[in-house]
This record gives C-alpha cells, structure tokens and sequence, in this order.
C-alpha cells in the first residue's frame, strides 16, 4: 500500500473525506450565522440548538409519525424556522436596539432551555436513526471508498451554500437583504416592510441549521447536546473567516474542515483543537480574519 | 431661565452628597462584614465557602464585563487554571503550605489571562466573546487530555494543608475565615480599582471607545491590564474552590461554567460592586434548592428561563434594580 510522511493513503483519503463532511456541516452553520448576523447584527447562540432540534425533529417525525428522511428534509428545517421565527418575534424583537451583547446572551439561555428540556426527556446518549435504503453502500473510486451517503451531503449542503450565496448576492429579495444592513430605516421609508423581512431572515438561518441538523442525523449521534460543541468550532470558523462576506463564509467553513481532517491523519491528539489554534494564528498575523473587512 | 448659582455652593453640596453616600455605604458594609463573621454558626459552613468563592469568581468576571464592558466568555478556563494548578501541587508536594498553592494557582491563572488578553482584545464586541469561548474551548481540550488533570475523573482528595504551616485547614471553621478575608480583601481591591483613575479610564472605555482613543489613551493596554486582574482573581477564586471541596474537575472548564458567572453578574446587576456577589448567593441558592427537590433534573432550563428573563425584563440585575427604585424614590 503506498504511503504518505508514514501514512497509508487509503487512511489520508479517508480522513480527507470526513474533513470535507464535517466542513460542509461548518459552512451550512457558519452561513446561517453569517446571514443572521448580516441583518440582525446578532450573534445566534442558540444557532447550534437550532441544528439539534433539526437533528431531534428528523429522529422522531420517523420513529413517531413514520415520515421518512426525503419529507424530513423539508419538513424539519421549516417546523424549526418556525420555532425561530416565533423567538424572533417574541424574544429578540423586544431588545432591538439594545446593545448586541444581550441577544447573545438571550439566544444563550433559549440554547440553555432547549437544551436542558429535551436532555430531561431523551437523555444524552443519544438517538438511533438508520440510513435511508437509497444511501446504503458506496462506490469505489479505485484509490478510495466512497459511501453514498457522505457524497451526498457534500453535494447538497454545497448547492445549498450556493443557492443561498445566490440568492442573497444576486437576486432582488438579496438586495433588499443588503439593503436592510446598510439602513434599516430608510428601507423602511421606502415601503418595505423591514420586521417582517428580519423575521424571515431569522426564520431563514436557523432553516440553514435545521437543514444541517437534518444531514447530520443519519451519521451523527442525534443527543440534545451534539449543538454546543459544534457551535463553539463554527465561532471559531466564523472569527477565521470573518463574517464580511457570505462566500467567505464557505469556503473557511470547508477548508477547516479539511484542516481538521488532515490534523487527524497526522497528529490525532491535536484535532479537536486545530482549529482554534488556527484561529489564534489568524488573530495574530491578520485580525480581521481571512475574508473579513470590518475591524 | 437658569438661575445664577454658586459653583463653591454646588461644589459643597456634591460633596456633602458624597460624604452621606460613604456613611451609607460604610455602615451596609459594616452590617453585612457582621452578618459574615457570624454566618457559619447559622449555616453549613461549605455552603458558605462555596458562595463565598462563585462571589469572588463573579466579581473577577465583573470588573471586565460590568466595568469594561468586555464580554468574556471563557473565564471559565481561569477558574480550573487556578483550581488544577493549586490541587496538582497541594497533592503531590507534601511540604507545600496552602497558601502558596492557592499563589502558584493564582499566578497560572494571570498568565493565561494574559496570553487570553493579548490574542483576544484584537477583536471587539461580539468578536471578542467569541474568541474568548474558542480559546476556553482549546484550554477546556488541553486539560481533557492531560494526565495531571485526571481527565474526565479529575483531582479528588487534594490535602488542604496548613496555612503558613501553623493554622490546619481540615477545621472548617478555620478554613471559612481565610476564604472570607480573601474575599474580602479582593473585594476592597476590586472596590479601589474601580474607583481609582484607572477604573475611570475603564468607564469611559465601556462608554464610548473611539473617544477614550481620541483623548490619548491607550486603550488596548487598558483593557489587557483589566483583562489580566479579572483572569487572577477568577483564578484565585478557583484555586480556593479546589481547597475547599478538595477536588478540581473538568466541570470548572466547560462553557457552561463560564456561561453561569455571566448569569451571576447579570442578574445580581452587572457594572455594581455588590450586584455578582448578590447574583452568586442567589444563583448558588436557587441551583442546591433545586437540585434537593422533585425539580432537580430541571435545573438547567430553568437557569436559562432565568437568563431569559433577565435580559428581557431586568437588565439591571437585582442590586442595579434596587438602586433605581431607591434614586427615584428615596431622591
């Protein structure tokens, strides 16, 4: 078997393809963050309960109401950017206005709550949700093993990615999204209805993470507590990339999943911490982050 | 029309104001210093230590948050620093005295503030807690897969030894009064930084940052100093904790931890001196009440209902709540 530095290859592609996975989950994450903060200019804390409960709802819409994973694809991201939505509205419209710092730290204690309920009902050591039938087995690529499943949901969380890239840079519901974060208020002078849209945009990005939520489930660990971790790596990712620029946004969230890939190859005990270490890096040599404009 | 008014007279009348402001303040310390000496002859004396340590803790967290207007939101990782450090050694080096232990945790605990400081003060706002939660996060693996630590069973029976070699500390009466006078002393440290120049300086930062820059100071070493004396005292704070419940576990790390001294702060009245200890006492409180009775699995939503809450009803925390009622009130 050839190697690499000591490493058989079959292992470094194998690692490469779960870095790419796992950074397809940081950019569908760090996207919704991305377009949440855009217009709302919040950091949403409770952005990785979010992609738990897409997780939750996909496992029990199928062990309860028997709805398999192609309807829980669209069902659960909405049933969540409604549970979104409904903070919006009632929570987060109410400190508008206020410094950034206290929607932080309300969206942290919805994450509490959410969090804490469902661990109270399922536990922690998480929930069993097979593979839809069309995913099982994979294709040989001849210099690896490629599941069907994973190259799935490298394709589809990366046209989702895009789609949303598009839409927000390209289309005129974007420009008035763009619009929104210049001047709220001359939008609103103009006849657009400027709640409703930071409603929908809320609603939108935790849609990303339910999404996400939603692919992870079938090979993940679906617990009420698989948000947190994942949340506090997606700041990470987003401080890398700064969250200036939606592309930017993307292309951090896959490159550090590969980081992180490659780090298992090579140094395993340094994985899960590469990515911060990363980020300390970045701070040093250029503050703003990779793509970002702001100070 | 405003009428001509003396400057001497206003200038008298603001200071007598101040003069009957420090009677008050003297004598609700005096009150309370009272309260304390003699609270562990009404009460579990370990209860009180741990309220006594979460105080501190919160208060360390204060100065930065409620001051500065920093938010930080890894001071978690001082808390263990602190904790791990001052168990290791107090563990494995017989001849150690305590109080040199809780040092060496508390000196940890100010270098890694610094180094916490120093990356992460190159970024604002909400950028900045961010950083701060990541690089807790990255402390929070280093001791996960340390051997010292114990990983996930962490440090259990540390000796709490002597103080200065003379007075035992196993007494828990004896063990209650040094971390009183520990906290108290922080506390009047705390009280003297905020109103000290320095803590001026503070202020205006929290205030309106462009314009402290605009007036030539230097706002980044500002905020690294506040940084630093917050990350020693919450690191002081852990290594007491250490010592008085003689184990240091990887709970004092997690996000969760540092999740709870801003939940402290903020409904005690972030930005007052007495507001975190008020905010410990009662988050300290509501958490064994609950953890005794039929709500004990709860615990953790209810904290986030009362996160919740706070932030939507009360920004002002408790002590800051008070405060206003008694201003509008009182005059």
């Amino acid at each position: 078997m050839s190697m690499i530095f000591g490493v058989p290859l079959a292992v470094l592609w194998g690692q490469l393809l779960i870095g790419i996975i796992n950074g397809a989950f940081y950019a569908l994450l760090s996207l919704g963050l991305a377009v949440i903060f855009g217009l709302l200019k919040i950091i949403n804390f409770a952005h990785g309960a979010m992609y738990m409960l897409g997780a939750m709802c996909t496992v029990l819409l199928f062990d309860y109401l028997g709805i398999n994973y192609w309807v829980a694809l669209f069902l659960a991201p909405v049933l969540v950017g409604l549970v979104g939505v409904v903070i919006e509205y009632f929570l987060l419209r109410r400190i508008a206005g206020q410094d950034h710092i206290y929607s932080l730290l309300l969206t942290f204690g919805v994450a509490l709550m959410l969090q804490g309920v469902l661990t109270n009902f399922f536990g922690v050591s998480g929930l069993r949700y097979s593979m839809p039938d069309t995913f099982q087995g994979g294709m040989n690529l001849g210099f690896m093993f490629l599941p069907y499943y994973r190259a799935w949901v490298i394709v589809v969380a990366l046209l989702v990615c895009f789609g949303t890239w598009f839409m927000i840079e390209k289309t005129k519901l974007g420009s008035y999204l763009r619009a929104g974060t210049e001047d709220a208020q001359l939008m609103q002078g103009f006849g657009i209805n400027v709640p409703l849209l930071v409603s929908l945009t809320y609603g939108f990005g935790v849609m990303l993470a339910a999404f996400a939520g939603v692919l992870a489930a079938p090979i993940y660990s679906v617990t009420p507590v698989m948000g947190s971790h994942i949340l506090i790596v997606v700041f990470a990712v987003v401080v890398i990339g700064g969250m200036g620029s939606i592309g930017g946004a993307i292309i951090t969230g896959v490159l550090m999943g590969v980081v992180e890939g490659l780090t298992k190859t090579f140094y395993p005990p340094a994985s899960s911490a590469v990515i911060f270490l990363v980020m300390v890096v970045v701070l040093l040599i250029r503050p703003t982050g990779l793509f970002g404009k702001e100070a | 029309m405003t009428q001509p008014v003396n400057q001497a007279e206003i200038h008298q009348a603001i200071l007598e104001q101040q003069k009957a402001d420090d009677r008050k303040r003297l004598m609700a310390n005096g009150v309370l210093l009272l309260l304390l000496l003699v609270a562990p002859f009404l009460m579990y004396p370990v209860f009180l230590m741990k309220i006594l340590c979460f105080a501190l803790f919160a208060v360390a967290f204060n100065l930065l948050f409620g001051f500065t207007g920093l938010l930080s939101f890894g001071h978690a990782a001082f808390l263990a620093a602190g904790g791990y450090t001052t168990g290791y050694l107090l563990s494995n080096m017989p001849g150690l005295t305590t109080e040199v232990g809780i040092l060496a945790g508390t000196l940890v605990a100010t270098l890694l503030g610094l180094a916490f400081a120093l990356i992460s003060i190159r970024r604002q706002g909400i950028y900045f807690a961010m950083v701060t939660l990541a690089l807790a996060q990255l402390v929070f693996f280093f001791f996960v897969q340390s051997e010292f630590t114990g990983g996930e069973d962490g440090m259990h029976g540390i000796p709490r030894g002597e103080l200065f070699g003379l007075i035992s500390l196993d007494n828990n009466l004896n063990m209650y009064y040094f971390v009183l006078t520990v906290f108290i002393a922080c506390y009047f440290l705390v009280q003297r930084v905020v109103g000290s120049p320095f803590g001026q300086v503070l202020k205006a930062i929290k205030q309106n940052e462009p314009r402290a820059v605009s007036l030539g100071y230097k706002v980044d070493r500002y905020k690294v100093l506040a940084f630093v004396i917050s990350a020693a005292l919450a690191g002081l704070a852990g290594s007491m904790k250490s010592v008085v419940f003689q184990l240091a576990s990887l709970n004092d790390a997690h996000w969760h931890m540092s999740g709870e001294v801003i939940l402290m702060t903020l409904v005690g009245g972030m930005g007052t001196l007495l507001g975190p200890v008020v905010g410990a006492t009662f988050v300290v409180n509501v958490e064994y009440q609950l953890s005794q009775g039929p709500l004990r699995d709860w615990v953790d939503p209810i904290l986030g209902g009362v996160f919740v809450l706070t932030v939507l009803a009360f920004r002002s925390g408790i002590v800051g709540e008070i405060q206003k009622f008694m201003k509008k009130n009182l005059g």
